[in-house]
C-alpha cells in the first residue's frame, strides 16, 4: 500500500445508483500527488476527449472530492472538489478547510468520484463499514445550518442504534449545498461547518445538478499509515512553532485585510472596482473584534493558527446573522464592493450568503455588478422589484435570495456576472460588459492589480488556470510564492496556504517525503509534475464549451475596468499597463513551454508525458483557426 | 509537574467557551498513546454537534468512579498517585458497560483493539493540557486534585446536554434554532 494514503475512491453513479470501491495505481498518484493535480487527471482520463460537448451542469459532468497525502499531516487540512467549471468552462481546484476529508480517510477513503444524477435529492453517507446513497428530499430547500443541524442529528442517532456498544458518537463532517447549489446557479459553493466554502469553480451547482445535497462521513480509523512517523512529528513540532509566533495571523486572521488592503495598497474591490481604495475606518478589524466577536479562536482539526472568529449579530435589524470573522474575501465582497463599511451589516450579508449556499465572491461580484448598472439607470426598480443602492444590506440580502430562487432578475444574476452581462446586454442594447470584473467568466477575488503594489502580478488572472483565483495567481518565476505551481501543490497535497510561509516553504516537501516516502522535490514538481497539471488545466480551459468558448488572444487578458486609472486615493492615476501584461503573458507562457497563445506545444506534451493531449490541443488550434 | 515536587493527583480543568476546535490536543493524545493520529481513538474527543461549539470530552475522574463497578472483569482502578482511572487492556474485554454507566458517556471502545479508552492523565503530565496552553486557548489545563469533590462529577455530562447551554452562552434567543 502506498504511504500516506487509505488506499481507495469511492466510485458512485448517482444514475444507476452502483457504487464501487476503486483503486488508482502508485504511478498516478505518484505524478498527481491527489487534490487538484490528480482531479486533472480523472477528468482528463474520462471526459477529455469529448470535453467541449460536456454540460458541467448536465448528467454527464463528474463531481470530485478529494484529500491528498498531506491532509491531516501537515497542520491545517483542507478538501478539494472539482469538476468540469460551470464558470470557466475549464476546470478548477476549489478547497475549503475543515474536517470532511479527515472523516473521509479515517473512513478508508482517499476521495469521492460522483458520476451520473439521482432521479431524486440524495445524499451520500460514508463510513468505515462502506457507502450508501440516502433520501435527502427531507432536507431539500434547507438553508446550510439546517441541513447541518438535521443530518447530524440522524447520521448520529443512525450510529447510535446501528453501533451502540462503541462508543457515545459525535458529528460526521459533510460537503453539503443550500438552495442557490439546488437551483444550480452557477455561483454556488459547496460548504462545510456553515461558512467553509469550496467557492471557486461554481460546484455547489454542480452537485445541486446532480440532485446531490451533501456527502456525509464519519470514519473510527486512524489516518493511513506514514513513511516515518517522528519526522512527520518533527515537522508538526517546526510548522506549529512558526504558526504560533503569527500573532497578527491568529489575532484578526484576514480580517485586518478589510481596512489595511483598501487604505494600504488600494487594491480591494469598492463598489464593483469603480475604487479599490477607501479609507473608513468604520472597517476597521478592532471594531469587528470588539462589537462581533463572540469567539477569539475558531479553527479546523490541527491547525494552530486557528485564524478563524466567530460572529454574531444579537440583536437590532441584523439579528441573527452568524458568521465566521468574515475573513478578508467576505469582508470586500460582502462589504466595500457592496458599499458596506458597517461590521454589523458585513456579517448580515455575508450570513445570508452562506447560508443560502453561495460562493461569497462571486455573489458579492454579480450583486455589486447589479448594484453599478442600477446606478448608472441601466437596471431600474422595475426590472429588479426593489431599490438597489450602495450600502443597503436588506436590499442585497433580498437580492441574494432571488438569485437563489432564480426569481425574477435573480435568475440571470444567477449565472454569475459575465454571463449576465451578456444577457443583460442583449435585454438593454447596451454593453455592459465593460462593467465585470472577471476571468474566463469567474468573479476576480478581491485583490486588484491596478496599484501595483498588492501580490498579484498583473499576469495573475489573465493567464491563471483557474480564471479570478485570487490565490492560484499566475506570476514569474513559477514556483515561487505566489504563484500557480506553489498554490497547485498545496491544492493538491491538500493543505491550507495560511500555515505554510514561504520561509517554509521547504517544510512541505519535507512532508511529503516523511509521509509518503517519495523523493519528491520542489525541482521535480516545478519543472515536470506542476506544469502537468497546469497544461493539462490550460487545455480544459481552452477547449471550453459548450455555452462560451475562449479565444486566448482576447481573453487572456485583465477585465476592462483594470485598464482605467483608480479613480481616488494616493494610488490614484494608476491602472494595468496593457504592453507590461502583453510581454508578461508571452514569457509566462514561454516559461510553461506554451506557444505565444498559451497553447501547449507538443514538445512540452512530449515532455512532461502528455501525448494524450495532442488531439484536443489539435482541437483547440482548429477551432481558433476556423 | 517538576521533578522536585512531592506528586500530586491532579484534575483537567475546561472551559468549553475557550475552545477553538483546533482538536490539537487529540492529534497530542493519539499520538503519545497510539503512536498515529487518530481522532477516534484519542482519550479527549472533542464534539462539534454544533459548529462553533465545541466540547472537549474527557474524563471528570468522579469521585465515586461508577464505571468501576460496572465493569464485570475488573478492568477498571484508581491510580492513587494521578487519580486516573486505569484501565487493564489485558482484562478489558470492550463490553461497554463503563459507556453506560459513566454519567458522561466517556469511555471509548478502541476501534481496533476493542478495549476500552479513559484517559489516564499520560502518567501525570497530559499531553492535551499542554498543546492547548500553548495555543493561548486555555480551554484545558491542569489542577491539583487536593481533595475530593463532587462538582468534578458535573462535568461527566453528555455533550447534547452541555452545547445546550453553550448555545444559549453565546447566541441567547437564537439558541433554539442552532441545536
Amino acid at each position: 500500500m502506498v504511504k500516506g494514503y487509505a488506499g481507495k475512491f469511492l466510485e458512485v453513479d448517482l444514475s444507476s445508483g452502483a457504487l464501487k470501491d476503486i483503486k488508482i495505481s502508485e504511478e498516478t498518484l505518484r505524478k498527481c500527488i491527489g487534490g487538484r493535480a490528480l482531479a486533472a487527471e480523472i477528468l482528463w482520463d474520462r471526459l477529455g476527449d469529448r470535453w467541449e460537448e460536456v454540460d458541467p451542469l448536465g448528467e454527464e459532468n463528474i463531481f470530485l472530492a478529494l484529500t491528498g497525502p498531506l491532509t491531516g499531516y501537515f497542520p491545517g487540512m483542507r478538501v478539494c472538489v472539482s469538476a468540469k467549471s460551470p464558470l470557466t468552462n475549464g476546470m478548477v481546484g476549489s478547497t475549503a478547510a475543515g474536517e470532511f476529508p479527515l472523516e473521509l480517510k479515517c473512513a478508508g477513503y482517499d476521495g469521492v468520484i460522483v458520476l451520473g444524477r439521482a432521479e431524486k435529492p440524495v445524499y451520500l453517507y460514508i463510513d468505515d463499514s462502506g457507502a450508501e446513497i440516502r433520501d435527502a428530499t427531507h432536507v431539500w430547500g434547507k438553508e446550510g445550518k439546517e441541513t447541518v443541524r438535521i443530518i447530524t442529528k440522524e447520521v448520529i442517532e443512525g450510529l447510535e442504534k446501528k453501533r451502540p456498544k462503541e462508543r457515545m458518537w459525535r458529528e460526521p463532517a459533510m460537503l453539503y449545498i443550500g438552495p442557490a447549489g439546488e437551483k444550480a446557479t452557477r455561483i454556488a459553493a459547496v460548504i462545510q461547518k456553515w461558512t467553509h466554502a469550496c467557492g471557486y469553480g461554481g460546484y455547489g451547482g454542480v452537485m445541486g445538478s446532480k440532485n446531490l445535497k451533501a456527502i456525509v462521513a464519519k470514519g473510527t480509523g486512524p489516518l493511513p499509515e506514514v513513511h516515518d512517523i517522528d519526522k512527520v512529528r518533527e515537522i508538526i513540532d517546526k510548522v506549529t512553532a512558526s504558526c504560533l509566533e503569527n500573532e497578527m495571523m491568529r489575532r484578526w486572521g484576514t480580517g485586518s485585510a478589510g481596512y489595511e488592503v483598501g487604505v494600504d495598497t488600494s487594491s480591494e474591490p469598492v463598489r464593483n472596482w469603480q475604487e479599490e481604495w477607501h479609507d473608513e475606518r468604520s472597517f476597521g478589524v478592532d471594531r469587528f473584534e470588539r462589537r462581533v466577536w463572540i469567539k477569539r479562536y475558531w479553527g479546523d482539526y490541527g491547525c494552530p493558527t486557528t485564524c478563524l472568529k466567530v460572529a454574531a449579530i444579537l440583536d437590532g435589524p441584523f439579528k441573527g446573522a452568524i458568521t465566521d470573522n468574515p475573513d478578508y474575501e467576505i469582508q470586500a465582497y460582502m462589504g466595500t464592493n457592496l458599499g458596506i463599511f458597517e461590521p454589523e451589516a458585513n456579517v448580515y450579508v455575508a450570513a445570508r450568503s452562506e447560508d443560502l449556499g453561495f460562493c461569497g465572491i462571486q455573489t458579492g461580484n454579480v450583486m455589486g455588478f447589479a448594484a453599478e448598472l442600477y446606478q448608472r439607470g441601466i437596471l431600474t426598480k422595475e426590472d429588479l422589484g426593489f431599490e438597489l443602492k450602495w450600502g443597503d444590506a436588506k436590499a442585497f440580502a433580498r437580492l441574494a435570495e432571488m438569485i437563489a430562487k432564480r426569481e425574477g432578475i435573480g435568475d440571470v444574476l444567477a449565472e454569475g456576472s459575465y454571463r449576465a452581462a451578456l444577457k443583460i446586454s442583449k435585454m438593454k442594447g447596451v454593453d455592459v460588459t465593460k462593467y465585470v470584473v472577471h476571468e474566463k467568466g469567474e468573479a476576480i477575488g478581491a485583490h486588484g492589480i491596478r496599484s501595483g503594489l498588492d501580490y498579484p502580478p498583473v499576469i495573475a488572472y489573465a493567464c491563471s488556470v483557474q480564471g479570478g483565483d485570487h490565490t492560484s495567481v499566475a506570476g514569474l518565476p513559477p514556483g515561487k510564492s505566489p504563484s500557480e505551481l506553489m498554490w497547485g501543490f498545496l491544492d493538491s497535497g491538500v493543505i491550507c496556504g495560511f500555515n505554510v510561509t514561504e520561509e517554509q516553504y521547504d517544510l512541505v516537501w519535507e512532508m511529503l517525503r516523511a509521509v509518503t516516502g517519495w523523493n519528491i522535490t520542489m525541482d521535480e514538481w516545478n519543472t515536470s509534475l506542476g506544469p502537468r497539471m497546469l497544461t493539462i488545466q490550460r487545455t480544459m480551459l481552452l477547449l471550453g464549451g459548450p455555452d462560451l468558448f475562449w479565444d486566448p488572444a482576447k481573453d487572456d487578458d485583465n477585465p476592462p475596468r483594470f485598464y482605467e486609472p483608480l479613480p481616488s486615493g494616493p494610488q490614484a492615476g494608476r491602472a494595468a499597463d496593457r504592453d507590461e501584461v502583453m510581454a508578461e503573458k508571452k514569457k509566462y507562457y514561454e516559461s510553461l513551454g506554451w506557444d505565444e497563445l498559451g497553447i501547449p506545444k507538443s514538445e512540452t506534451l512530449k515532455k512532461l508525458g502528455l501525448e494524450k493531449l495532442e488531439s484536443a490541443v489539435e482541437r483547440v488550434r482548429s477551432r481558433l483557426s476556423s | 509537574m517538576s521533578s522536585e515536587e512531592k506528586p500530586y493527583q491532579i484534575w483537567i480543568g475546561r472551559n468549553y467557551a475557550n475552545c477553538s476546535g483546533c482538536r490539537r490536543c487529540e492529534i497530542a493524545c493519539s499520538l503519545y498513546h497510539e503512536g498515529r493520529i487518530w481522532p477516534e481513538a484519542s482519550r479527549i474527543r472533542v464534539f462539534m454537534l454544533v459548529p462553533t461549539l465545541e466540547i472537549p470530552h474527557l474524563c471528570a475522574q468522579c469521585d465515586d468512579a461508577p464505571c468501576i463497578p460496572s465493569c464485570p472483569v475488573g478492568a477498571l482502578s484508581i491510580n492513587e498517585e494521578t487519580g486516573a482511572i486505569m484501565v487493564d487492556r489485558d482484562k478489558c474485554t470492550g463490553c461497554g458497560n463503563c459507556i453506560d454507566a459513566c454519567p458522561g458517556r466517556v469511555p471509548v471502545i478502541h476501534p481496533t483493539e476493542k478495549y476500552a479508552l479513559i484517559c489516564d492523565l499520560c502518567g501525570g503530565d497530559p499531553q492535551c493540557v499542554k498543546v492547548c496552553q500553548e495555543g493561548g486557548y486555555n480551554a484545558l489545563w491542569v489542577v491539583k486534585r487536593e481533595k475530593k469533590s463532587v462538582s468534578y462529577k458535573l462535568y461527566a455530562k453528555e455533550p447534547k446536554e452541555i452545547v445546550k447551554e453553550l448555545a444559549y452562552k453565546f447566541y441567547r434567543d437564537l439558541a433554539e434554532e442552532l441545536v
